[in-house]
């Protein structure tokens, strides 16, 4: 989530954060927020190029040997592997114009096909969802405001008064109803909490379907004549009678009668999914089974009810359109569609041929690394992959078989540490840019402080490389207003247009949400999607036909207990700033796991005391935390720790095939306790 | 199976024999089609590809020796050959011996009907319907009749319907909430006649019925296994692998029988063809039967029963229980250690999730079983101000009870001071109303102090 913050101070200690006064957060802000300037002074925050020495130590260096070592590197790669042995890892926290200009640099200065990013692991189910099913993306297409006059809210595995406290307050007014395994803060303020066993979300959806069309809750007017494909959705909801779906995941019948009687009972309903729903080897199934509930319900696209999807990263919504992802072009283009190419490569200068086609997704890149086929040098900006991915120790080989790592970064994050290069960056409030919010809304970042000695910015790295790597200067423009305009002429046209919004027009405090196209008289954006017609050429939304297959992997006499991963207040992502905020580690200072006491005491694990969690992965260590609240089959582990405490050493790379999301919700798992 | 096959990657030719016209592929939907709440068309089977479905196609022989099935569709005489047959034969309604009901060749009177087709629901007409049958199937049909709208008698030779696996409590407080539900519930008789428009019963009385459903019972559709010379015991007999004695014949549903037990349930049968589909393409994979569970269909009230009621008389059981007769809930557990060996739960939807789910898996059961039978969430965490002074207050800040005492000795003595000295309440904003309780709370013993003692 983005909230809106002022920032004051010179530098140094002296700075500030204090919320500012947006509709978002509404001058509110949680201990992240008000503690975000720390990160600015991390105590080890880097400063200066650092290059692998034959010793194998990270020594600093100048920028231009640093840079050569990088050119120098990639060209052999290229010279020996081919252009798609050098491969480009970005991240949702990257402005807009980093993002954009990141995906040109991979296409162009390295002439890869493989560049993806870490949205991949948080976003990209309910991507592929939003896309079929309303023929765009865009996690909100409506104004998070709106929220506050809903009657009922149903939030399927979004534990939001936890991992973005100030969106609650849009909330308090409706009757919750939380789907969530665990009984989240969220849950604990719920009219109504399901809680199924993980890895069976899927299940309860089309169970709420089933129950929909039974109880003549479908809304018919709305299904005949704005949505496709209803008859095919309901023959096979049909299947998913209440107890049907209360034996597959545990949530009664009851319950499952309430949840679809709460949300029909007015036209002020949402239905808003989050990483729960996503971060399965069926993620895309599942959040397109939350929208077919939605559907059903005739809520999309209508002035008081809707579908949305929660986004969390910096730039979670802007960082998935501007040509990061591996099958993607600026203005949420596609990188198979002749026109779609065509237009890009004419803003670029080149030949559409001069493009290369779809890559490896984000885990498959990861995995490939080193290996014969795959990539042999990485280029990682704005991620920390050695914590943030699945089986992560099958990842730190990988990595680690590379002939060129270079991560560009401000604090020496895990994956940093491994690099061959690690490339100082400038950071937030150091940098100007813009982000796009989890409504779609384009925001601008001002920079207030002159960053440190030698730290370049992102734009400024890709630059200095592609000149090295022979590109013509002026392809690669450092400046991001400059980055901007580009970004507007690239986007024109596309599902997500940009063209009509410029850095002067939201320094003028206009509120702008894509599509905003360049119009005669200036355009005003587009607050609310979809209430004229879907983005379908048809106008009508589609229903996916979707089915419950359950998770990849069952628990055993081996491993016997759900392990399910996740976020908590004090972190956010691998953990790699939030760390370094001395109050933020003192919350929460090293890795963690809950458990229910029935379960502890089965496991011969005790409050306080270290346990090992592991599957047939690997294992990583963890403090017990007893919680009562729990299913007694399910523990939960935050995923930002490093070293043995990163919960991703046990996660199951299990892809979602259509958006290559990991199984990230749902592995099994061993519980030994673990002498200190 | 076809789905299972499909994703398994088989890729060769399948031929499906439906006796049925209108095959349906989730029977336990036939009550809701029933109440009129789903269209037949909805249980017709999806479309799959691959798969040549032929309806109303009898099989009326198999050679195994040639590896033939031999069938009728209408007038025609066909012949499929085969690499591997799976049978999924299902079961078929078993039809009492009651006069007037069915002629001699066994076709059923005008005005009876089994339920066990689409069709079927269509049989059901007038004003008036009984049902026979005590069990499963006669309790569900009848309270979806009553539900919509039928004036609906239910007739079963026990006391109550269930009375065998729910035991005398649970069975008369199901005969109570039926009754409430609409339905004529007729214990502890048996149907002597059918005649047009009624039903004769053995105490002298008769019941009104424009229709008479025959909910009496299955059996194991195992005739043209055993004409095949198949092994066949109650069911058709199948190992691990669902293999029959005939190294090329499968079975699996309501036909076969595994372990010495034809399965109960829709997801066991599920199961069993997932697990073949995966045998039949080279996996490896074992049927095991997972624990069944009798869950009801019935708006009339939630009701489960697991294992034999004979497992509370064993030795070294422990119960637990609870009853509540004017709400007409009820509970028992028997538990062996702290796994469930049987149970009987009426009333108590969460419960009834909750045991179900775990006896299925194996799990054992939550040491408070008191919250697991009333579907309440055990040992609830302290509230977030519980009165202990390091309390966190504001989760989204962690401002403890302690630190906002401090402030306000420090002389923050207004909400919107504490707010800014401690960061409390400016997260999602849940603690707002105890922040202003807790200040409100130190300015009256402030004021208290102050005033002068009489």
């Amino acid at each position: 989530m983005q909230c809106g913050t002022r920032i004051t101070g010179r530098g140094g200690a002296a700075v500030t954060v204090e919320p500012a006064d947006f509709p978002v957060n509404r001058g509110r802000l949680c201990q992240k927020g008000w503690t975000a300037h720390e990160v600015l002074t991390a105590p080890d925050r880097l400063t200066t190029p650092l290059v692998r020495s034959r010793d194998g130590r990270l020594l600093t260096s100048s920028w231009d040997s640093a840079l050569d070592t990088v050119a120098d590197g990639l060209d052999r790669v290229r010279a020996r592997y081919g252009p798609d042995a050098s491969a480009v890892f970005g991240g949702g926290g990257l402005t807009n114009e980093k993002a954009y200009m990141l995906g040109k640099f991979a296409r162009l200065a390295l002439g890869t096909s493989n560049i993806d990013y870490n949205g991949r692991f948080c976003m990209s189910s309910a991507a592929a969802a939003g896309n079929d099913a309303f023929g765009v993306d865009r996690g909100l297409p409506f104004p998070v405001t709106d929220l506050a006059r809903a009657r009922t809210v149903l939030l399927a595995g979004a534990n939001v008064a936890e991992t973005m406290p100030p969106l609650m307050q849009h909330l308090d007014r409706a009757r919750l109803i939380v789907v969530d395994p665990r009984h989240s803060a969220t849950a604990r303020r719920a009219a109504l909490h399901l809680q199924p066993a993980p890895g069976t979300d899927l299940a309860l959806a089309l169970g709420l379907l089933h129950l929909a069309i039974t109880d003549g809750l479908v809304d018919k007017t709305y299904v005949d004549q704005r949505t496709r494909g209803f008859e095919t959705i309901a023959t096979r909801a049909a299947a998913w009678w209440p107890e049907r779906t209360e034996e597959v995941t545990g949530v009664s019948a009851h319950a499952q009668r309430t949840a679809v009687r709460l949300l029909a009972e007015s036209r002020d309903s949402y239905i808003l999914t989050g990483r729960g729903v996503e971060q399965h080897r069926q993620g895309t199934a599942t959040a397109a089974a939350f929208i077919n509930l939605a559907l059903a319900l005739g809520l999309p696209g209508t002035p008081g009810g809707g579908y949305g999807c929660l986004t969390g990263q910096g730039n979670g919504q802007g960082g998935r359109e501007h040509g990061q992802k591996t099958d993607q072009l600026p203005g949420y283009r596609s990188l198979t569609d002749p026109a779609d190419r065509a237009h890009v490569a004419g803003v670029w200068g080149v030949p559409p041929d001069r493009l290369p086609g779809p890559g490896l997704r984000a885990y498959e890149l990861l995995d490939a690394l080193g290996e014969e086929h795959g990539p042999h040098a990485l280029l990682v900006l704005g991620s920390n992959p050695m914590v943030s991915a699945p089986h992560a120790a099958r990842i730190a080989a990988r990595l680690a078989s590379l002939d060129l790592l270079v991560v560009a970064d401000f604090v020496p994050s895990e994956t940093a540490q491994a690099a061959d290069v690690v490339l100082p960056v400038t950071q937030w409030a150091e940098e100007e840019g813009t982000l796009t919010n989890l409504e779609g809304r384009v925001l601008r970042r001002r920079a207030l402080l002159s960053p440190p000695r030698s730290a370049r910015s992102d734009l400024e790295i890709l630059h200095g490389i592609a000149v090295r790597l022979g590109e013509p200067a002026e392809r690669y423009p450092t400046e991001p207003r400059e980055v901007f305009e580009e970004l507007r002429a690239a986007s024109r046209g596309g599902r997500a247009d940009y063209s009509g919004i410029t850095y002067d027009r939201l320094d003028a405090g206009e509120a702008l949400y894509w599509p905003c196209p360049d119009t005669d008289t200036p355009h005003p954006g587009t607050p609310r999607l979809f209430l004229d017609g879907f983005a379908h050429p048809d106008g009508r939304a589609r229903f996916a036909d979707v089915e419950h297959d359950g998770p990849a992997e069952a628990t055993d006499a081996e491993y016997p207990v759900h392990a399910t991963t996740g976020r908590i207040l004090s972190h956010y992502q691998s953990g790699a700033q939030t760390r370094r905020v001395t109050e933020l580690a003192a919350v929460a200072s090293e890795a963690f796991v809950e458990v229910h006491p029935d379960t502890a005491a089965r496991h011969g694990l005790a409050e306080g005391a270290l346990a090992r969690v592991t599957s047939a992965r690997g294992g990583m260590t963890a403090r017990v935390r007893l919680d009562p609240t729990l299913r007694p089959d399910t523990v939960f582990v935050p995923f930002h720790f490093g070293g043995d405490g990163r919960a991703n050493l046990f996660t199951n790379p299990a892809l979602d095939p259509r958006s290559g999301m990991p199984e990230f919700k749902v592995s099994a798992v061993r519980l030994d306790p673990l002498l200190e | 199976m076809l789905r299972g096959l499909r994703r398994h990657g088989h890729d060769g030719t399948v031929t499906v024999l439906s006796a049925e016209h209108h095959p349906v592929q989730h029977r336990p939907l036939l009550t809701t089609v029933l109440q009129g709440r789903l269209e037949a068309g909805m249980l017709r089977p999806e479309p799959e590809h691959g798969a040549r479905v032929l309806t109303g196609a009898v099989a009326t022989a198999v050679d195994t020796a040639r590896r033939v099935v031999h069938a009728r569709q209408g007038d025609t005489v066909t012949a499929h050959p085969y690499d591997v047959l799976v049978l999924a034969c299902g079961a078929r309604p078993v039809i009492p011996p009651l006069p007037g009901a069915s002629d001699r060749t066994g076709r059923l009177a005008p005005g009876v009907t089994t339920l066990r087709e689409v069709t079927d629901c269509d049989r059901i007409q007038g004003t008036a319907v009984t049902v026979l049958g005590g069990g499963p199937l006669g309790v569900e049909t009848a309270s979806a009749l009553a539900l919509r709208g039928t004036a609906t008698t239910l007739v079963c030779s026990g006391p109550h319907p269930l009375h065998e696996r729910l035991g005398g409590t649970g069975a008369a407080l199901l005969t109570a909430r039926l009754q409430e539900a609409g339905v004529e519930v007729l214990g502890g008789r048996r149907a002597v006649r059918r005649e047009p428009g009624r039903l004769l019963l053995d105490d002298g009385t008769e019941t009104a019925a424009d229709s008479l459903v025959l909910c009496t019972g299955v059996e194991p559709e195992v005739r043209l296994a055993r004409a095949a010379g198949i092994r066949v015991h109650h069911g058709i007999v199948v190992d691990d692998a669902l293999r029959t004695s005939d190294s090329r014949v499968h079975a699996i549903g309501d036909c076969a029988e595994h372990a010495g037990r034809t399965v109960a349930g829709h997801e066991s049968a599920l199961a069993q063809a997932d697990t073949l589909a995966a045998v039949l393409t080279g996996r490896e994979a074992a049927h095991r039967p997972t624990p069944a569970v009798l869950r009801l269909r019935t708006h009339a009230v939630d009701v489960a029963c697991v294992g034999p009621l004979a497992a509370f008389r064993r030795s070294g059981i422990r119960t637990v229980g609870l009853l509540d007769p004017a709400g007409r809930r009820h509970a028992r557990l028997a538990l062996d250690g702290d796994r469930i060996a049987a149970a009987v739960l009426l009333g108590l939807p969460e419960a009834i999730a909750a045991v179900s789910h775990l006896h299925r898996r194996g799990l054992p059961v939550p040491s408070d079983r008191l919250s697991l039978l009333l579907g309440i969430r055990s040992h609830l965490p302290p509230a977030e101000d519980d009165g202990r002074a390091d309390s966190l207050v504001c989760l989204c800040n962690q401002v403890s009870r302690r630190q906002l005492a401090d402030a306000w000795e420090l002389g923050a003595r207004t909400v919107p001071a504490l707010v800014r000295v401690t960061r409390a309440t400016t997260g999602c904003g849940g603690c707002t109303e105890r922040v202003e309780r807790l200040c409100a709370g130190w300015a009256d013993a402030v004021g208290r102090e102050l005033e002068p003692t009489p």
